[in-house]
């Protein structure tokens, strides 16, 4: 049956209350008469034969020879890949990258090329750990590889590893990744989940340094980026396709892959996140019922073990190949065909249930800071045209919002939520005064490089990435986040929807409109 | 307005969205794999021997012949017989032998039998029944019935695809059995039914049976022989029933001279219409003496 597309309803008395997420939990609320509910469009059909659809898409490529033509024997080849951030939550085997690389390396064997390198785009995230880059991969890649120090991760503080290749007509200095910089090939494999990832991004930001990365991860590039999901309302993107022009112009032979995959984000015994309520069957309320009951009496850490061992049945729906704009440009098009929802006008408050992952806590902890980055930097974020909430409106989030921190994965979060955010919560104020210190904090590097944390800066980062949220938003609103948290980042704490509803009525009045975002599936609101 | 028990209660309807038209399970789409699964299988055989069975011989006293061409059969077969009434089944599926009676499937009209959900839950139930498309070869029933019979199932069908209208036969379809034996290499027993049109006939509107007594004759199994298509297997079955229905109404010994002089009657009935073809049918026996059912 064809998918169906996106739907935006019209709450009325007859429409039964809606899921949100709320964390490692889900509740129901009833929304007010009149308010509309955006739904995502169905999961589109995967390919029938993925292997064979990757591999016409390498002989086949947009703008580029064919793979094989640009393999010789003694050439220098590397390959890289999206680290864990991406897919959400993590897919079943064989992952996608996994199917690509096999691939690209299966034609590099053929054509004797000896020297290759596997490079994880890690940028300043948390290095891979072996059953992440395992699972990635695959055994067959990762024991290939990996014991001959053949599989790396690209380590943005490594001033021996790292290649000044000049700066962009508007000052922004780009520093990549010596041995990608330096190949004869690059090979990239994207996974394309939303229309932000991919394009000139892949290698300008996932191989670059903080020294490059600074010069669009700042609040200034993010207030102008509206939004990230539109590549050409985005300042970020912009600055990466200046880089990326850089880069090229440089001599970097790049061969990007880009996937897209579908919206299949739960497997079955979570059917019913995936459904529209009024077509829950008997089955779906069971479930449904049954989980909620079973998580409200699980301890949070063990609730988020659960969640965080489930693996999408996400499947592969389209696969382009070659010179990386015409790649980025059919990919963003057909993430489009299965994202997008057509949008008539803002909406006073925009409510969305946040779920237990984000791109930076895969097999983690989703801090505060994080539950934020979600919220006003990623769901804020997901419209075309116009933001879904007008400006001066309020964003009504669901979310526990602990006040807990993976000490491993998040060290320089904790000390940017106690020591930082209780001083000031503007991101400009917080670039000037806190950036340097922390970005250049030499253990902060040391864990960045040796252990698996994210970079110093990296919680900044994540701030910043909200920027565009906190200058257009009159109100933040958490509902059943601890309220401490939620303050100590400039948000209203609220026990229930009812109540946040009473609270965003001082900012936008008795009688406002209500847009919900239903997620899951992801969705991108092409607002008119 | 009334507070929804949703999750608990059945979600309301959004007035804004159209609802689609409710997704038909019944039919050829009927999910029927439950019916064979053990428990279910094992409730069927209780109903069948302690329900079926009894109320069977209530309505029809019946008598078995033929079982003897049963003994070194191997299971699964096809029984094919001519078909006149809806007690065909419960009458064929009671006067199994025991060790094909609780593994037997039987080819059931998809449009008649499975159109609505509470009939393909009482007829899988009870009869095994699996649903048949009976105007056409269907990939997808004749697949069902194979993979039934691959996997150790008997199967009855009625190859006229339908009861008699008028009490005589119906030409056999080379798309039931004979293909089905075809495509599977598993032997067709041929049966002969006769007397159930008595006790209750084909007609417009629904009546209680009449008490009348019923016969069931097995035939020699039959093969398809190489090369023989499925059109002229066809044939050579419903002269192997022709054969036991001749059987039935005579003796064993009269019925094969007839055949080998190849004047067994045809069950087709006469070359004639109206009221000549009904006058030629065997009239309803006379109630017997037996007030109490051979049981």
């Amino acid at each position: 049956m064809t998918p169906r597309p996106g739907l935006v309803l019209e709450v009325d008395r007859s429409t039964p209350p809606t899921l949100f997420w709320h964390g490692e939990r889900f509740v129901l609320e009833r929304l007010p008469e009149g308010s509309r509910i955006i739904y995502a469009p169905e999961p589109l059909a995967a390919l029938e034969d993925p292997v064979a659809a990757i591999r016409h898409a390498l002989l086949h490529p947009l703008d580029r020879d064919p793979l094989p033509s640009l393999l010789s024997p003694g050439m220098r080849l590397t390959i890289c890949f999206d680290d864990v951030s991406l897919p959400l939550p993590p897919m079943q085997a064989p992952d996608v990258r996994q199917l690509v690389i096999e691939q690209v390396l299966d034609m590099a064997a053929e054509a004797g090329v000896d020297d290759v390198v596997l490079v994880a785009a890690l940028a300043l995230h948390r290095r891979m750990t072996e059953a992440e880059l395992r699972h990635a991969l695959g055994d067959r890649v990762y024991d290939a590889f990996a014991p001959h120090g053949l599989l790396t991760q690209h380590d943005a503080e490594d001033p021996g590893n790292l290649l000044h290749l000049g700066t962009t007509d508007k000052g922004e200095e780009v520093e990549l990744n010596k041995r990608a910089a330096t190949s004869d090939l690059l090979v990239y494999v994207n996974i394309n989940l939303v229309a932000m990832d991919g394009g000139h991004k892949s290698v300008a930001t996932g191989l670059a340094s903080y020294r490059s990365l600074r010069h669009h991860h700042n609040p200034k590039t993010m207030v102008h980026s509206r939004s990230f999901m539109d590549a050409p309302a985005s300042e970020l993107h912009s600055s990466n396709w200046r880089m990326g022009r850089l880069i090229a112009d440089s001599g970097v032979k790049i061969f990007q892959i880009e996937t897209t995959l579908n919206t299949d984000t739960f497997p079955s015994q979570f059917g019913f996140l995936q459904r529209r309520e009024w077509e829950w069957n008997l089955r779906d309320r069971a479930t449904y019922v049954a989980t909620a009951a079973a998580l409200d009496r699980t301890p949070p850490r063990i609730a988020r073990q659960i969640f965080h061992s489930i693996r999408a049945p996400h499947a592969l729906v389209s696969v382009q190949a070659g010179e990386v704009e015409a790649v980025h440009a059919l990919t963003t098009a057909n993430v489009w065909k299965q994202q997008g929802v057509e949008v008539e006008g803002q909406t006073d408050i925009l409510t969305m249930g946040l779920p237990y992952i984000s791109p930076y806590n895969v097999n983690s902890i989703m801090n505060p800071i994080l539950v934020a980055c979600l919220g006003l930097g990623y769901f804020f974020n997901l419209y075309r045209g116009k933001p879904l909430v007008r400006k001066g409106g309020v964003v009504i989030m669901h979310h526990p919002t602990p006040w807990e921190f993976h000490p491993g994965h998040h060290p320089s979060y904790i000390d940017f939520f106690e020591e930082v955010l209780s001083d000031t919560t503007d991101p400009v104020e917080i670039s000037k005064t806190y950036e340097e210190s922390f970005a250049t904090d030499p253990w902060y590097v040391h864990l960045y490089r040796t252990g698996h944390a994210y970079h110093g800066v990296h919680p900044f980062y994540m701030w910043y990435w909200c920027a565009h949220a906190l200058d257009h938003l009159g109100r933040v609103i958490v509902v059943g986040g601890d309220p401490a948290a939620v303050r100590r980042m400039g948000f209203s704490p609220a026990t229930s929807l009812d109540d946040a509803l009473e609270i965003a009525s001082d900012v936008v009045g008795r009688s406002p409109s209500l847009t919900h975002l239903h997620t899951p599936p992801l969705l991108l609101a092409d607002v008119r | 307005m009334k507070p929804s028990r949703f999750p608990f209660a059945k979600p309301t309807w959004p007035t804004a969205v159209p609802r689609p038209a409710p997704e038909r399970h019944v039919g050829l789409d009927y999910d029927h794999d439950w019916s064979r699964r053990y428990p279910v299988r094992l409730a069927r055989a209780i109903v069948l021997d302690n329900v079926t069975r009894p109320a069977a011989r209530l309505v029809a006293t019946t008598t078995v012949r033929g079982t003897e061409h049963l003994r070194h059969v191997t299971a699964p077969v096809i029984f094919a017989a001519n078909h006149a009434s809806h007690l065909d089944t419960p009458i064929l599926l009671t006067s199994l032998p025991v060790r094909f009676r609780h593994r037997t499937v039987v080819a059931a009209a998809a449009d008649y039998f499975f159109d609505r959900h509470w009939k393909a839950v009482l007829w899988s139930f009870s009869l095994a029944a699996i649903p048949i498309e009976r105007a056409r070869v269907n990939r997808r029933s004749a697949d069902v019935a194979s993979d039934l019979l691959g996997n150790g199932w008997n199967l009855v069908i009625f190859p006229e695809g339908g009861r008699s209208p008028d009490g005589w036969g119906q030409p056999f379809s080379p798309a039931s059995a004979a293909y089905l034996s075809r495509r599977t290499g598993r032997p067709v027993v041929p049966v002969h039914l006769s007397g159930t049109r008595h006790v209750l006939p084909k007609s417009g509107e629904p009546r209680l049976p009449r008490r009348s007594p019923v016969s069931v004759l097995f035939g020699m199994p039959l093969s398809p022989d190489d090369g023989e298509d499925a059109r002229k297997f066809s044939v050579r079955i419903e002269r192997a029933v022709a054969v036991a229905a001749d059987e039935a109404s005579s003796d064993w010994w009269q019925a094969r001279t007839r055949h080998a002089r190849e004047e067994t009657p045809s069950l087709r009935g006469p070359e004639a219409s109206g009221w000549l073809r009904s006058w030629a049918l065997d009239p309803r026996p006379e109630a017997g003496r037996d007030t109490w059912p051979r049981v």
